[in-house]
């Protein structure tokens, strides 16, 4: 068994990091798991968490918001809707995010409530891991 | 003849008009830079994004349950073209080109007896069809006092196209917008988005289809993919737009500076001209005086 696979994390605007990690870790929409390597063939979406990429020099973490990862014998690729490293981004931008949600959620159509609502709590859930 | 005081007046005012086309050629220029440093950063985003679309649709396409934005709504009876252009003009051909391209096809439809909806994104493009089609029009999004595109906008823009779809007012979905080839190159393109066209790979991939385990399931998870594609294909046409857009601008206003150029050049000459020629004539009228006495 290969001991690293390709990482590879993007967002619309950019690339944030491409590199082989030993293991990844996943905020899956039905729970957290982590990928090693020869994983086999997985879609997932996401919910808002923080993705852990186990590299040669050491683990990076990067906050998501939504997307999916798409998980390969060879390797993880996330595509996230929005996504930042973990040291970039502070609680003010994560409450920012969630203030962003709960008024969402108060708009939607009532078939969509559930769908916002449980983003407004993986948001919130979110804001305690960042302590 | 024009007197030589118009022709200095014409020789300063084509000057100004010279600094003004050599700033906005710089000014293009590093909007350019920052605009294809966008466009290739959203890059890798688009192609994951269209392998996992690819590998997701071809398992999926036959399937009975397969949703509408795969599928299709079973005709082609109605088309929404999304004419994508600029907000202002003095780019050169960027804005006709693509205009150009979505009447060809506003014709072949018609001529095919297809009903045609228009929605515009840019005051140009809005403006020049509005002439021949304005009752064709459905809407229209406005990007202007916008410094850069974002992902937002072609969110606004993904929402706009797929609640119209939603509600049936159409069946396919045509984006039409100017490829980024290179500064002098853009390429009008149309591509269609809705139902989503899955490029055949060839090779390895397509012999031996990956067979996914999906979590939650293939379903919940098309259903959201779809829409991303969508919006990840209007944001690519975006930012390959606003390159285009500053490369027409800035060959425009690059031959826009030449022409001042050569156009100041030859007044000049004309202006030395008829000076002399004044010399020459007070000359002989000095001289043929003092002959006369």
């Amino acid at each position: 068994m290969a001991d690293s696979f390709a990482f590879d994390l993007v967002a619309p605007e950019r690339r944030l990091a491409s590199f082989p990690a030993k293991a990844v870790q996943i905020p899956g929409a039905e729970g957290d798991f982590t990928a090693l390597p020869d994983h086999m063939p997985l879609i997932s979406s996401l919910r808002p968490g923080i993705v852990e990429a186990e590299g040669a020099d050491g683990t990076r973490a990067f906050v998501v918001i939504q997307g999916f990862a798409e998980i390969t014998p060879e390797g993880v690729t996330i595509i996230a809707e929005r996504a930042f490293p973990r040291e970039e981004i502070g609680r003010a931008e994560i409450e920012a995010l969630l203030k962003e949600a709960q008024e969402k959620a108060e708009t939607c159509p009532p078939e969509e409530k559930d769908v916002a609502d449980k983003l407004v709590a993986d948001i919130a859930h979110l804001l305690e891991m960042m302590v | 003849m024009p007197s030589l005081k118009d022709l200095k007046n014409r020789i300063e005012s084509v000057k100004s008009t010279r600094k003004i086309t050599k700033a906005m050629q710089m000014v293009a220029a590093a909007k350019l830079r920052r605009a294809q440093e966008a466009a290739e950063a959203a890059r890798p985003y688009a192609e994951s994004m269209g392998a996992v679309l690819g590998n997701l649709a071809r398992a999926a396409r036959d399937s009975e349950s397969a949703p509408r934005l795969l599928k299709g709504t079973g005709s082609d009876q109605t088309h929404l073209l999304v004419v994508m252009t600029a907000e202002r003009g003095l780019c050169g051909g960027f804005n006709s080109s693509i205009v150009r391209l979505a009447k060809s096809r506003i014709e072949d439809l018609k001529a095919a007896g297809k009903t045609v909806k228009i929605l515009t994104v840019g005051r140009k493009g809005r403006e020049q069809l509005k002439r021949e089609y304005g009752d064709l029009f459905v809407g229209h999004v406005d990007l202007s006092g916008l410094k850069n595109v974002g992902y937002d906008n072609a969110e606004t823009i993904a929402r706009e196209v797929l609640e119209r779809f939603d509600a049936g007012e159409f069946d396919v979905a045509t984006l039409f917008f100017n490829r980024f080839r290179s500064v002098i190159s853009q390429i009008p393109t149309a591509r269609q988005i809705i139902p989503a066209v899955v490029e055949e790979e060839e090779g390895a991939a397509a012999e031996a289809p990956r067979f996914y385990e999906y979590e939650p399931d293939e379903e919940e998870i098309l259903a959201r993919l779809l829409p991303q594609a969508v919006t990840s294909q209007i944001f690519s046409a975006l930012l390959e737009n606003a390159a285009s857009e500053q490369g027409a601008r800035m060959s425009a206003m690059d031959s826009a500076t030449r022409n001042a150029g050569e156009m100041i050049d030859k007044l000049t000459i004309l202006y030395n001209r008829s000076r002399q020629a004044a010399i020459t004539k007070e000359l002989i009228e000095i001289i043929s005086g003092a002959e006369a006495l």
